[in-house]
Parts: structure tokens; C-alpha cells; sequence
């Protein structure tokens, strides 16, 4: 497709099915019973619980402890007890269990007592970045990559621009843009303090041009400041990954392989945004978030702010209940969303939305044999090939798929979308990148147990020409002995 | 019904194959419709033979080949009778346009393995196929008689000439502006003169000459392949690429030597070139997928047509020209891949610029 005026290539324009949701006023979600807490929110390793079966635990306090560098802890997202530690349902197409935390709510919802940060301004960047680390916070756009991780991965680069990602590109979602109307202060606020900390010489704050009035409040948010721009872009899907957000802004790409901080960028949603500034302002750990629900099923789809471990179903019921039954039932958007085998599973971190999907919002017609029309090349935001991918995958020939560009794929499905033989060609990446994955890893493993083994024989060896040694040095003096002896 | 795998994305632009091939179909009925007019029934009558017998084909190598028969309607079996029905003489036989299908269908796609599988243009492995099988019935063109004039055959001539094997007269056969120039050529003739003399723009364009139904009308083929460039059906690279392929050597060779070269108009409003380059050299399956090899592809098309038209034995060189390039397009589509996001052309990673690969010193404000 021909973008004349935008550097990205490639992309789509699914219909945006925002208006709905966007609206109302964010509504607060109502204290559920239970809490279901998973201890994988993020990128990285499960957290480690740090309480016991039946703790009296307050709103915001620990319950697991982020178990390594790139990791996050978990705390409890209102006050109650610790009912259960073990298998709860993951938001995953499979609904297989994952371990968490339950906790009963005792409906009083006390806050664990914060200390109060003094003027963050004036505090070390590593300090801040510790704090956005212990407050549990992960990329809230769906990427759910730990946000300190990034800052501190930044602080030692030469940062020139924060940028904010407030495109929002995915269907139905308007979390985003409600924030940005509602939150407009606090998000600059955030930009700001995230600029301390890198040092960076300036904010830039990247909106798609559907969303007006969102563009109109962080303008005026910004005007106070110096050096925070708002820039408009072009209404285009994936504009919200961070690679096309970058090369849209600066002009410039993020070399394959490499991390944004190589030109120069650090890239930020705008709701992590907010939440960084709620805990560097506030002490506040990351238990709540925004999320849209939304869908053809759904009777009042609006943005609820809701607290992590919250059952999907009590924010279907809380807007209005399911009209029918849906045809599919999802976390996050339709392009890069996940199903979900059922509405018991709970809101994570990383939950962008809810989506109660009719069967006519879903096209689900049968694959048949691709016809090399090559939309999917022209659609590829990253200039990949996804029918030859997909017909290597679909071969498990995955070095071959490697070639044609799997390795740089992001997974954002315009190919998918746009193909007139409905291949899931999406299906076949994943598939195919988990294989690789698989391979990696069993080969890291035989080349450790190579390593152990040559350790093993290297070390035989030295032992042997120690002992060896040792036996000449005996033998010696009495070689000489005799030698000397006639 | 298969089972649908549960990944992303949920959400779907709403095309299908049968939609793709549909408008295809719709866009070359313009140009179809005129040329029955022009040629009378028995162009009707071919038409309806072709077609038909592609699709009987097609569902009978489904059925032999254990596909599902649901994939007849994905219309790409229509298509390739329509487009063999558009590339032969509007008066032949019934049987060569039935056996073409024939040819197209059983061998050209399904022993490839079907839609999608096949290395060459089926509609033009036929015409070839059928041009040097059959050359006296490939190339008795008839001569523009449209229906209702005084000479045209009625329904039950046209019977005749279609399905009875009726001769036909040789004052209604011509020969083709192409096959008249080749001719003329043998009896060194000089281009400008016989071009002068038997060749109109006006009539090449608006189409009353002789030919096959898609050679005739330039006019309305532009405009059904406009509608499909304006759709996105196809893209713009190959027939660009495809008519300056043509159009710019013709110019030079014209420019050099004008007594043996026909200038550009002609060879762009002459012989199924533009029908070539809309309809058969877009099909997607024989065409590379890449932007620079469709490029390639394109040109390579049109360039072949200039060297086969000028230097060649055959008047006409779509055909073989398409069919060349296609066997070239698993290597362009190997070796003109896009550019990746964040590497160059070769694969490699983009450096990172120098100024950001500067360490912060840590605590140092």
C-alpha cells in the first residue's frame, strides 16, 4: 500500500470500532470477592511469593518478589487473606493453570502504609528507576516487558527522546486515549520524571490522528513545559509497536537485532507512563490498571479502572452483562489479542482490554491453498515475505523461514488480516518460533553437557598427568639412587 | 469443516479468493461482451464452451485429486477458461477452446498440485499449447462482423461454424495487425508503408479489428485493469513495468531504424499486449511477490514480446513471454526480496549510529 508521507511501510486500516467505548468517563470497577494473582505478569521469571497461606495482607503490599533482574513482584491489590498459593487459570488459549495467589477480600481495602517520597525531582535517576522496579511495573501496552528494566537498560545510553506511545492502534481499545483525556497531568508528569532519569533532551508524546480530543488534552497538559512535543501520526495499524512508532517519529529504524536505545529512543505506553508516576508520586505500586471492555457482546462497553486479579466476568457483569453468547472471548486487541478459554480468568497487568466478540466480528472462514498474491508483502509493516515464511513453517523448515524474515517478525498479524485464503499465517509464526525456540534452548543444553563432559576429561587427564608426575618425582630420586649406586 | 487454530489476529479485512477472481471476471466483461458483439456468435458460443469446460474439468480434478469441492468456487477455474476464451480465435472450433481448458486445467494446474501450485500461467500454457498443436485454427482470425450486420453468421450458421465444423470463407478471415506486419516484412516491405496503408490507431484501440475477444478492444482491457489497479486487485509494477518493457525499445528501434520497426502505439495498441499486461502477466501465483522482482518480471515480459515481435517467428509474443518469466519467478522471488526493516538491502543489521553507542558515565549528571 502506498504511504507517501509516512516512512512506515506496509500496514492496515481495520475498521476501529472505538466510538463506543470512548465515550464514557473511565468507571471504577467494584471490589470483587477474590483475587487471582499470577506470579507471571511479565516478561521475564515468576515472581516469588513472600507470603504464606492465610497472611493478613493490606492493599499494596508484596506478596511475591521479583526472582531476578528481568522479572517483577506482584502485590495485593486490596486487603484480605491469603486463601490459596498454587495453580489458578493463566489467561491462555490452552486455560491451563498457572501458579498465583488468591486473596479473600475483607472489603475494607486498607492501604499498607507507604512512605511518601519526597519531590522525586531531586533524587538519583537509579534511585527513581529502583523504585519503579519494587512498584512491580511492566509495559502496560500488552508488551508486559518489566518498565524499570528498560530505564535502567536507557540511563546508560544517550537517551535524545522519550517517547510516548499513546497510538493505540489495535481495534476497539480506547483505554489510551481515555487515560490521555482524563490523566493528561499526571502522564506529562511521568514523561517528565522518566526524563529525569535519563537524562533525556526531549519528550515527544505520539498520538494517532482519531483520537482529537486525547491530542487536545496532552497539548495542553504540555504547554507549561518546555522541550515535550505532541505529535500527531497517521491512524495506521501497527503504528503502536514501538519499531514503526520510532521510525515514524525520528524517521530512523532500529537496526534487526539491536534495542531502541541504539538511535537514541526510549519508548513508553502511555498508561506505564502513568503508572511510573503514581508510584515515584505516590509510593503506589502497580495493583490496577485501565482496561476497555468492549465487543459486540458486551451491553455498556466502556473503560473500567479495575484492580490486577480481578475476574474477566465481574467486568462483563459490571458493564451491563453479555448480550449473547460471544464467538470469541479475548484479552487485549483483535490483531495481537489473546483468547481466552473462559471468563474466570483474571486481569493482569499487561490486560489492555476485554473483548466480548459476536460471531460477525469475528470472520472465521476456512484456510485454503495460499495464491501468492503477495498482499501479505505489501501489508508487512517490517518488509518481510509471510507466504514464504508461512510455507517454510508449515514445512518445518525453520531455518528456511528464518531466512525469508521470521527472526524480524513482530507478530502483529497485518499479514493475516489482509489475506484473501484466511491462512493463519500468524499461527504458523508462532508455531515456528517456538520450535526455534525449543531447538535453542536443547542445543544450549548439549552444548553445557559437551562443556561438563570436557571439563570432566580435561580435568581426568590433568589428574592423571599429576599423578603421573607425581609417581616420576618418586621414581626419580631412586633412579638416581641407583644410577649413583655403583 | 477444519479446525481454526485460536491465534491472533481476530479480526479480517473481509477479501476472499472467490472475490479476488470474481472481480477479475467483472472486469474483463466489459471487453468480452464487445467483442462478442464484434464477432458474432460463434464468439459466444466459443466463450461458453471454454468456460464451461474449465470448471467441469476443475471439479473433476478436485474430485480425482481428493480436494475439497468447495474449491470450484473460488472462481479461478472460470477465470482461466475466460481468459483461454479471450486469447483464441473468436471463430474456432469448439473444440479448440474445450480442449484448451482441457490442457489448462488437468495439466497447466491441477498436476502441479492445484490452485496456487502451479509454476506457469495456465490460460497461456494453453494458448501455446494450442498455437503449436493446431496452427491453422490458431491463427484463422476472423474479421470484425458485428452482430446484426449484413454478413454476420445468424444463430444457426453460427452453430455451424462453432460446433459443426462448418469452413469458413476465407473472405471473412484476415490476419491480425501483428501477423500482417510479419508478413509484410517477408516480402520486404517497409514498416512505415504498410502501417500507413492497414493500420488505424483509432480502430486498434476501439477494437474493430481482427483478433482474439481481448486483443480487440485496448480500450475497455484499460479500463477493466484500471478498475483492478483502483481496487488493489493488482498492483501497478508489473503492467508498467511490462508496457515500458515494449514501449521503450520500440521507441529506440523505432527512432534507429523506422522502415523495419513499428513504432510504440503500435505495439501497445496491437495483439494481446495490454490484456498481457493487466490480466495474464498479474496473475498472482506465476508472478514474483516482491516489489523489485515484480519490477523485473514486468520488464523481462516486455522486453522478450519486442525481441520475439521484431526478430522472432511468431507474430505474437504474450504467451511465450509470460510463460519465460514465469519460470523465472521462484528466482526473482528468491533473490529481490523487500529490504527488512533495520537491515540493508543484503541482510545484514543496520549499524547503530556512533553518538548513542556512547556509554553514559553512570551517577554523572
Amino acid at each position: 500500500m502506498f504511504n507517501l508521507l509516512s516512512p512506515v511501510r506496509g500496514g492496515v486500516h481495520p475498521a476501529s470500532h472505538k466510538d463506543r467505548s470512548s465515550a464514557l468517563t473511565i468507571a471504577t470497577a467494584p471490589l470483587p470477592e477474590r483475587l487471582y494473582l499470577p506470579l507471571r505478569q511479565h516478561a521475564g521469571a515468576d515472581a516469588l511469593p513472600v507470603v504464606r497461606l492465610g497472611d493478613k495482607v493490606l492493599k499494596g503490599q508484596l506478596i511475591a518478589a521479583a526472582a531476578s533482574e528481568v522479572s517483577a513482584p506482584v502485590h495485593a491489590s486490596s486487603s484480605g487473606r491469603v486463601v490459596a498459593i498454587g495453580p489458578v487459570t493463566a489467561p491462555h488459549p490452552s486455560g491451563l493453570a498457572a501458579n498465583g495467589i488468591v486473596i479473600e477480600c475483607d472489603g475494607d481495602d486498607r492501604w499498607i502504609d507507604v512512605d511518601l517520597p519526597s519531590d522525586p525531582f531531586s533524587q538519583e535517576p537509579m534511585a527513581l528507576a529502583d523504585r519503579v522496579a519494587q512498584a512491580g511495573i511492566v509495559g502496560l501496552g500488552g508488551a508486559i516487558f518489566p518498565a524499570a528494566v528498560k530505564l535502567k537498560q536507557g540511563a546508560r545510553h544517550e537517551i535524545k527522546t522519550v517517547l510516548l506511545n499513546g497510538s493505540e492502534c489495535e481495534p476497539y481499545l480506547t483505554t489510551d486515549d481515555r487515560l490521555m483525556r482524563e490523566r493528561a497531568e499526571q502522564i506529562v508528569d511521568g514523561a517528565r520524571l522518566i526524563q529525569h532519569i535519563l537524562r533525556a533532551y526531549r519528550i515527544v508524546i505520539a498520538i494517532e490522528d482519531n483520537k482529537p480530543e486525547a491530542i487536545a488534552a496532552m497539548r495542553a497538559a504540555s504547554e507549561p513545559y518546555g522541550a515535550i512535543e505532541v505529535e500527531v501520526v497517521p491512524a495506521l495499524y501497527p503504528m503502536g509497536s514501538a519499531k514503526q512508532l520510532i521510525q515514524e517519529i525520528t524517521g530512523r529504524e532500529v537496526p534487526a537485532e539491536g534495542r531502541s536505545t541504539s538511535v537514541g529512543v526510549l519508548v513508553h505506553n502511555v498508561g506505564t507512563v502513568f503508572a511510573i508516576q503514581q508510584a515515584l508520586r505516590y509510593g503506589r505500586p502497580l495493583i490496577s490498571r485501565v482496561v476497555t471492555v468492549a465487543g459486540g457482546c458486551v451491553a455498556r462497553p466502556r473503560n473500567v479502572e479495575t484492580r490486577v486479579g480481578v475476574p474477566v466476568q465481574n467486568l462483563l457483569d459490571f458493564c451491563g452483562g453479555l448480550t449473547e453468547v460471544p464467538a470469541q472471548l479475548l484479552m487485549g486487541g483483535p490483531m495481537m489479542g489473546m483468547v481466552l478459554p473462559n471468563a474466570q480468568v483474571p486481569i493482569i497487568k499487561g490486560a489492555t482490554g476485554v473483548l466480548a466478540l459476536n460471531r460477525h466480528e469475528v470472520p472465521r472462514d476456512d484456510a485454503s491453498p495460499c495464491i501468492r498474491c503477495a498482499r501479505c508483502v505489501e501489508a508487512c509493516p517490517m518488509g518481510l515475505m509471510p507466504l514464504e515464511m508461512a510455507a517454510h513453517a508449515r514445512a518445518d523448515s525453520f531455518d528456511g523461514a528464518d531466512d525469508y524474515g521470521l527472526k524480524d517478525c513482530i507478530l502483529c498479524g497485518s499479514c493475516a488480516y489482509v489475506c484473501p485464503s484466511h491462512i493463519p499465517l500468524v499461527h504458523y509464526f508462532q508455531y515456528a518460533m517456538g520450535e526455534q525456540d525449543a531447538r535453542r534452548s536443547a542445543e544450549k543444553k548439549n552444548d553445557y553437557t559437551r562443556q561438563l563432559m570436557e571439563q570432566r576429561q580435561l580435568r581426568l587427564e590433568q589428574e592423571e598427568a599429576a599423578r603421573a608426575a607425581a609417581k616420576a618425582k618418586k621414581r626419580k630420586p631412586t633412579a638416581t639412587t641407583t644410577e649413583a649406586a655403583p | 469443516m477444519s479446525h481454526q487454530p485460536a491465534s491472533a489476529p481476530h479480526a479480517h479485512d473481509r477479501s476472499s479468493v472467490s472475490r479476488i477472481m470474481l472481480h477479475v471476471c467483472l472486469a474483463l466483461t466489459p471487453c468480452t461482451a464487445f467483442g462478442i458483439y464484434i464477432f458474432g456468435w460463434p464468439a459466444l458460443f466459443l466463450w461458453l464452451t471454454t468456460c464451461v469446460t474449465a470448471v467441469a474439468i476443475e471439479a473433476l480434478c478436485l474430485r480425482v485429486g481428493g480436494q475439497p469441492l468447495r474449491r470450484l468456487l473460488d472462481g479461478s477455474a472460470l477465470l482461466t477458461g475466460w481468459l483461454i476464451a479471450l486469447s483464441i480465435p473468436p471463430w474456432a472450433p469448439w473444440w479448440i477452446g474445450a480442449g484448451g481448458a482441457l490442457f489448462a486445467i488437468s495439466i497447466g494446474k491441477h498436476l502441479y498440485g492445484g490452485i496456487g501450485q502451479n509454476l506457469f500461467n495456465p490460460a497461456m500454457l494453453a494458448r501455446i499449447a494450442l498455437l503449436i498443436a493446431f496452427p491453422v485454427q490458431m491463427t484463422s482470425w476472423a474479421l470484425p462482423l458485428p452482430i446484426g450486420s449484413e454478413q454476420a453468421p445468424g444463430f444457426a450458421e453460427a452453430l455451424a461454424i462453432s460446433f459443426g465444423g462448418a469452413p469458413v470463407a476465407d473472405s471473412f478471415t484476415g490476419a491480425t495487425a501483428l501477423g500482417h506486419l510479419r508478413t509484410s516484412f517477408t516480402l520486404h516491405q517497409d514498416a512505415r508503408d504498410v502501417l500507413a496503408q492497414d493500420f488505424s490507431l483509432i480502430e486498434a484501440v476501439v477494437g474493430r479489428t481482427a483478433g482474439s475477444l481481448g486483443e480487440t478492444s485496448e480500450l475497455l482491457v484499460l479500463l477493466g485493469g484500471l478498475w483492478l489497479l483502483a481496487l488493489r486487485i493488482i498492483s501497478w509494477e508489473v503492467p508498467v513495468a511490462m508496457l515500458l518493457g515494449v514501449a521503450l525499445p520500440s521507441l529506440l528501434a523505432n527512432l534507429v531504424a523506422p522502415e523495419h520497426y513499428a513504432g510504440p502505439l503500435f505495439h501497445l495498441s496491437s495483439g494481446g499486449l495490454l490484456l498481457g499486461a493487466l490480466f495474464i502477466a498479474t496473475d498472482p501465483v506465476t508472478s514474483p511477490a516482491g516489489r523489485s522482482a515484480k519490477l523485473v518480471f514486468g520488464a523481462g515480459c516486455g522486453l522478450v514480446i519486442f525481441i520475439i515481435r521484431n526478430w522472432g517467428t511468431f507474430p505474437e509474443a504474450v504467451g511465450f513471454a509470460v510463460l519465460f518469466m514465469n519460470a523465472l519467478t521462484p528466482l526473482l522471488d528468491r533473490y529481490l526480496r523487500p529490504r527488512v526493516y533495520g537491515r540493508l538491502p543484503g541482510g545484514k543489521p543496520l549499524q547503530a549510529a556512533s553518538p548513542t553507542a556512547r556509554v553514559k558515565q553512570p551517577g554523572k549528571t
